[in-house]
């Protein structure tokens, strides 16, 4: 058994039981053992981290990552993208199914979960949808879930047909499992590698229409009027358009959440400069209204979560022509610093409801129990940072086996300076 | 251990290693038609005039044994002839290296093939590449000045330069008179598939600085209403016949068929509204200078008598393009061999 832990003198915000307050805490055997006002806990022979008013939250949850394992483990894998997680202060991520083999099989669930892949955090996998994200036959919905899936998705190979995505939400309902789309009409994307407009005439790429995700977020809601108790998700939001739409359904009573990812919060699509293929993912980096719309969607409540949509690629991929680089950039080490950036700092969200977007509103927004909050008696997952700590990324330094992010050399806020998962320090700031 | 204030911590310092995008781009590139001041256009228009008239056997000195590759993944006739024209005529050894007889087949990209190039002895990289922004790509990976013969959808900035000495010799405007009022009064219209045209854009993004209108005409399918946004100074119409009524200057353009990528355009509709054909040429532009970067397919966008007649500068284009690429050789290389190269 490794040592207990006390966390002392701490400023320690949770807001699932709502508190911000001066508190001690205690880990013991992977749990959280006690949580007092200051100077109430007595544990001789404990590792004691003196945390001066420093905050304490809990571990923060991603619900959605890329870990590249199994089959590209030459742009991250398992071992180092939790790596990179716990360096960013999150104690748990949901990782895609698009691995090579495509994550379809209760097999390939339970070997993204076993101990040999050297996880520094938990790790829960999200499945495909349909066999091999092909949009044409259901996966096993029971038995996934049985391995361990928390959701199902297609994600980047979005569910066109409307029969197949309504068959996915009537079974993944029957389950108890969310649906989870990557909102894209990749009819009318074809060939495109940025936004749609002015910038990408002059650049002379072929942009995606806000359309092409609004659009389908829109069909996918008519879909979940059809199914009771349906729990569409969808991914990475970008668009006013579509976020106009997830507004709507949840007015008219229905279970739709989304996430939106730091960068469609921090960047606009003007960061692609001259082709730099780090500000190239999917969806694009959009206008600046839609970048404001993404910040109100994030004050005024609608958007459930900020998830990172890590997508490590390797340097050789990246350094391509813009139209032939893959899409994606890494984001576990910078989202809580730009969250604080741009949220709190900018605009002035409080900072329990900024880690509200990154603990407790992801897990309630895929149903995941038992993460995202810090009660006795739960696994002591947690991270320690000062909110008020200027520092510098830098890509090189990277725990991510890839480099490829368009923060390099940014100012963030907020540095975490260790994190714990399940009582064991996954990381602790240099 | 004890956790400590910001306040208490030395402020972090910024890196100087710098990662593949933030790599500097050399300084004698000529990747997009705004690389160029409009001092720098007047002094490419100047260095072009004197290049052109110099003796030939003095002017070979200029770039004696200078190492200039060609590195070419589309076809091309005329820039790719006279880019090796103009570096021959400077006293540069070229080499070509084209997509269909060579590694880039076995799939070596263009960073790697760019850095073969370097260590090959090559000081300057003329690339033409089927993706717009390659030439920036190319200019990080190497480091060598990159001149842009034309890079997917996006530019092709000697076009352009060669199409103002065009422009200016029509209007007898001498090259040392380039400034940003140089083109006052003058409308030029850009005419046809804008959409998938490296030309127009780098025209539309050159001309309007000189104090010209440019007035971009064509279908909605091939001219978006976004194009009129790249650059103040655009006009954006859908009626030839008006457009030409303004024009001083015509720049017609081929549809890309290559480029339209399901696109569908009803031709006969096309050559309805859009073509430039004698009738509608004496009709309405009877005095107007009528461009087109070829290649021209006759008989669509352009007849062949428009395209042969006294009104055309489309030869004269094409003779420019030898003179212009000296001059961005020149800039890009400089007059002396700076010490010694590999």
């Amino acid at each position: 058994m490794t040592k207990p832990i006390l966390v002392r003198n701490g400023r320690l915000i949770d807001p699932a039981s709502n508190t911000d307050a001066p508190r001690d805490l205690l880990v013991r055997d992977g749990k959280v053992a006690a949580i007092e006002p200051p100077g109430k806990i007595k544990a001789a022979g404990a590792e004691v981290i003196e945390m001066r008013g420093l905050v304490i939250a809990p571990g923060l949850v991603d619900i959605h990552v890329h870990l590249r394992e199994p089959g590209q483990s030459y742009k991250e894998t398992i071992a180092t993208g939790t790596a990179a997680a716990a360096a960013g202060g999150f104690t748990t991520v949901c990782a895609m199914p698009n691995t090579t083999p495509v994550n379809d099989t209760p097999e390939i669930t339970r070997w993204m979960q076993s101990p040999d892949r050297g996880a520094a955090i938990r790790v829960l996998p999200i499945a495909a949808a349909t066999i091999d994200s092909r949009g044409e036959t259901l996966t096993n919905y029971a038995a996934l879930k049985e391995a361990g899936a928390i959701a199902v998705t297609d994600d980047g190979r979005p569910i066109l047909g409307d029969a197949i995505m309504l068959e996915a939400l009537r079974a993944a309902t029957d389950h108890g499992l969310p649906v989870i789309q990557h909102a894209e009409d990749t009819r009318l994307t074809g060939g495109c590698s940025m936004n749609a407009g002015a910038l990408a005439f002059r650049l002379g790429l072929r942009g995606m229409p806000v359309e092409a995700e609004s659009g389908l977020v829109e069909r996918d809601i008519d879909l979940v009027h059809q199914v009771p108790n349906a729990h569409l998700h969808v991914a990475h939001l970008s668009t006013k358009k579509a976020l106009d739409a997830v507004r709507a359904a949840r007015k008219a009573g229905l279970h739709v959440t989304c996430e939106v990812t730091p960068h469609h919060f921090a960047l606009t699509e003007d960061r692609i400069g001259h082709y730099d293929t780090n500000a190239k993912m999917n969806p694009p980096l959009r206008g600046e209204s839609d970048r404001q719309a993404m910040i109100e969607g994030l004050l005024d409540g609608t958007i459930d979560a900020i998830a990172t949509d890590h997508a490590p690629h390797a340097a050789h991929e990246k350094e391509q022509e813009f139209d032939r680089a893959p899409n994606g950039i890494t984001g576990l080490e910078t989202a809580l610093g730009l969250a604080i950036r741009i949220l709190h700092l900018e605009h002035k969200m409080p900072l329990a409801k900024v880690l509200a977007l990154l603990t407790t509103r992801p897990a309630q927004s895929l149903g995941l129990k038992g993460v995202g909050g810090l009660t006795v008696g739960a696994p002591a997952d947690l991270v320690l940072f000062d909110p008020a700590q200027k520092w510098i990324f830098q890509a090189a330094d990277s725990k991510s086996k890839s480099k490829n992010t368009p923060f390099d050399n940014w100012d963030l806020n907020g540095r975490v300076h260790i994190t714990i998962a399940e009582g064991r320090v996954v990381y602790r700031s240099a | 251990m004890a956790l400590t204030r910001a306040a208490n911590r030395k402020a972090p310092q910024k890196s100087s290693a710098l990662s593949f995008f933030q790599q500097p781009i050399h300084p004698g590139s000529a990747i997009s038609a705004t690389d160029f001041s409009v001092p720098d256009v007047r002094r490419i228009l100047e260095t072009a005039d004197s290049l052109e008239n110099q003796n030939p056997f003095r002017r070979a000195e200029r770039l004696a044994k200078r190492r200039v590759a060609l590195l070419f993944y589309e076809s091309s006739t005329r820039t790719r002839t006279s880019f090796e024209l103009a570096a021959k005529a400077l006293g540069a050894d070229t080499t070509l290296v084209s997509s269909l007889s060579s590694s880039i087949e076995k799939g070596e990209s263009l960073k790697d093939t760019g850095i073969t190039l370097k260590a090959l002895g090559a000081e300057c990289i003329i690339l033409r590449s089927p993706y717009s922004g390659g030439p920036y790509l190319l200019a990080r990976a190497t480091g060598l000045p990159v001149l842009n013969a034309g890079d997917g959808m996006a530019e092709h900035p000697s076009q352009a330069l060669l199409d103002l000495r065009t422009m200016v010799q029509f209007l007898k405007v001498p090259a040392k008179a380039i400034s940003d009022k140089a083109l006052r009064g003058v409308t030029v219209s850009i005419v046809g598939d804008i959409l998938h045209s490296r030309v127009a854009r780098s025209n539309a993004l050159l001309l309007p600085r000189l104090g010209a209108r440019v007035i971009l005409c064509g279908p909605p399918a091939l001219l978006p209403e976004t194009a009129a946004c790249m650059t103040p100074g655009l006009i954006l119409s859908r009626d030839f016949d008006e457009a030409l009524r303004a024009s001083t200057i015509v720049m017609m353009l081929r549809i890309q068929a290559e480029r339209l990528a399901g696109l569908s355009i009803d031709l006969d509709d096309y050559r309805a509204r859009y073509q430039a054909n004698a009738d509608r040429i004496a009709a309405q532009a009877p005095k107007a200078l009528i461009m087109h970067p070829g290649p021209i397919i006759r008989g669509m966008e352009i007849t062949a008598e428009v395209a042969d007649s006294q009104q055309s500068g489309i030869a004269q284009q094409v003779h420019n393009g030898v003179a212009i690429r000296m001059a961005l050789l020149v800039r890009a290389l400089g007059e002396q061999k700076k010490g010694a190269r590999r």
